[in-house]
């Protein structure tokens, strides 16, 4: 890689060990890319819950945070995805102290790294959306497939280590999304159909992503007739993402970089066709013994808007199973303030924040707490909680409630 | 004796031998594994049930989310790993957690490098020349 004076520096430790091993890093994985050279960025993003960090991953944040020379902290603002559990329902979940105790020291070194703990996934709803054109540094899957997609903004995915990287070092190396080459479309799907609810939309990424099926593939979508809300494609956008490891997409006439197709499509592109059957189809593959232990609202966390709703939903309801719903630190207070907390919790159900299901032991908890049959309207939750062991549904929010009333999902 | 050779346009870490496991199927350290025993647990994937300790892994592409440049690391800490990854094609987040786990690993061939590598062969990585062979 091409480094410039600045960077030269840092590789020569002037600026310290910290960002030295940061840059060091970057490059290994940028000339594993054929990366030309380093772009700066303007934010960057750390997935970094303790169940994949283990005590390996705590130890190697504890070593850096204990750096005495030189630059100490991260150069631009770099925030944080989900933690591994809601301190405040830490005992309800079943986390242990271990679990608690490891949590709290990755946060201490975080924290001494100068990384801000906002603790969301939805951060481009929550914290500051990117701009048109601003390289970032996002970690996430769902939060750098929105980036880029809708908010025209420039990132790869980045694992909390080079998230990290980028944030000490101020920049990325620039290859993939970075570059105008590869956010050109490279498939073609029509829909037949405009989804309706947030299950449908979760489930059409779904089926897109599974055609997709690589990080390098980008979809271009054409057939949607209505102006997608922002909660709709955070759930088109993460699912797809979960199912192919896809980190963008184009929708003809809704997204910006495609206001029409020749804007991001030339020559002859693979063409797919996605009807209605094949996201209900996805559906059924879910569904088993129609039994719940548990109905949950996560991945991504819910915006102020869905928990509006689910509260409507909740309304003189009476659980017979648990019911949680997962949202960030920033929209929870509001949540609060606005009833809707208190609506979902006399209905029998949980309000937790600055976590997600999945990243917050979701193995310790089937065993802790007997749940295995899961009904949730996330098509990218029950993408991934297969291997956790557990049996999970995908429905609509409206199912998923009636289901934690009845104990079946109809 | 080398009998089969297999040139890749990516390539990172050390030198490695030992048996392959492969199938045409995805990889995610988060989806996929069950990290504490070493296995395969995602009912759906084609591996379920098999150990990727000490295996070489020979897989499509990578999967699913941001966690595996974590987990490799971790699952290195504990030798609970497998001994080094052989993909079609991966994501930034598979070589970062390859970089920062220090596991061996070619990608990007001009075949399938599922198909082109019986299950259980002894095979060679060798990041420094960007070749995977079949050892005798």
């Amino acid at each position: 890689m091409k480094l410039n004076d600045e960077e030269q520096d840092i590789l020569g430790g002037k600026f310290g060990a910290l960002p030295q091993l940061a840059l060091q890093h970057q490059i290994q994985v940028g000339e594993f890319f054929g990366a030309a050279d380093f772009v700066p960025v303007a934010q960057a993003h750390i997935m970094a819950d303790t169940e994949s960090l283990g005590e390996a991953g705590v130890r190697w944040l504890e070593r850096l945070a204990t750096t005495t020379d030189g630059q100490r902290q991260v150069r631009i603002p770099t925030i944080t995805d989900p933690r591994g559990t809601d301190f405040a329902k830490a005992d309800f979940l079943g986390h242990t102290k271990t679990m608690l105790d490891l949590e709290r020291r990755a946060i201490v070194a975080f924290v001494t790294l100068g990384v801000t703990m906002t603790d969301t996934c939805i951060n481009y709803q929550t914290i500051q959306a990117p701009m048109p054109n601003e390289h970032a540094a996002f970690g996430d899957t769902g939060v750098v497939i929105f980036s880029n997609s809708v908010c025209a903004a420039r990132s790869n995915f980045e694992g909390g280590p080079s998230a990290l990287a980028a944030g000490l070092t101020g920049r990325t190396p620039r290859y993939g999304f970075h570059l105008a080459e590869q956010r050109r479309a490279t498939l073609h799907v029509h829909v037949d159909f405009t989804p309706g609810t947030l299950n449908e939309w979760g489930a059409l990424g779904a089926v897109i992503g599974r055609i997709a099926g690589n990080y390098w593939a980008v979809p271009v979508i054409e057939g949607i007739v209505d102006t997608p809300r922002s909660d709709q494609l955070k759930h088109f956008g993460a699912a797809m993402a979960s199912f192919g490891s896809t980190a963008m997409f184009h929708i003809v006439g809704h997204t910006p970089e495609a206001r029409q197709l020749s804007d991001v499509a030339s020559g002859d592109l693979p063409r797919h066709r996605v009807t209605r059957a094949a996201i209900e189809e996805l559906q059924r593959s879910y569904l088993g013994d129609k039994r719940v232990d548990v109905v949950v609202f996560s991945a991504p966390q819910l915006s102020l808007y869905e928990l509006r709703d689910l509260a409507q939903i909740c309304a003189g309801r009476r659980f017979t199973v648990p019911l949680l719903a997962v949202t960030s630190p920033q929209v929870k207070p509001d949540c609060d303030r606005m009833g809707y907390t208190a609506r979902i919790e006399e209905a029998g159900g949980t309000v937790l924040a600055g976590m997600c299901f999945y990243q917050s032991y979701a193995r310790e908890i089937a065993e802790a707490k007997g749940w295995h049959r899961l009904a949730t309207n996330s098509a990218k939750l029950v993408n991934i909680l297969g291997g956790y062991g557990y049996r999970p549904m995908l429905a609509s929010m409206e199912a998923c409630v009636d289901a934690a009333v009845s104990g079946t999902l109809t | 004796m080398t009998t089969r050779k297999f040139r890749a346009r990516h390539a990172m870490g050390r030198i490695v031998r030992g048996p392959a496991l492969v199938a045409h199927d995805g990889f995610s350290a988060r989806y996929d594994l069950d990290r504490a025993a070493g296995i395969f647990t995602r009912p759906a994937h084609k591996l379920v049930g098999q150990s990727y300790v000490g295996r070489i892994l020979v897989l499509d592409t990578a999967k699913g989310g941001v966690a595996t440049a974590w987990m490799l690391h971790e699952m290195t800490s504990r030798g609970i790993v497998p001994l080094a990854l052989v993909f079609n094609s991966v994501n930034p987040i598979l070589a970062q957690g390859a970089a920062l786990g220090d596991v061996p690993m070619l990608a990007g061939f001009d075949l399938d490098i599922t198909a082109a590598i019986p299950d259980g062969a002894g095979v060679e990585v060798n990041p420094q020349r960007g070749v995977l062979s079949i050892l005798d």
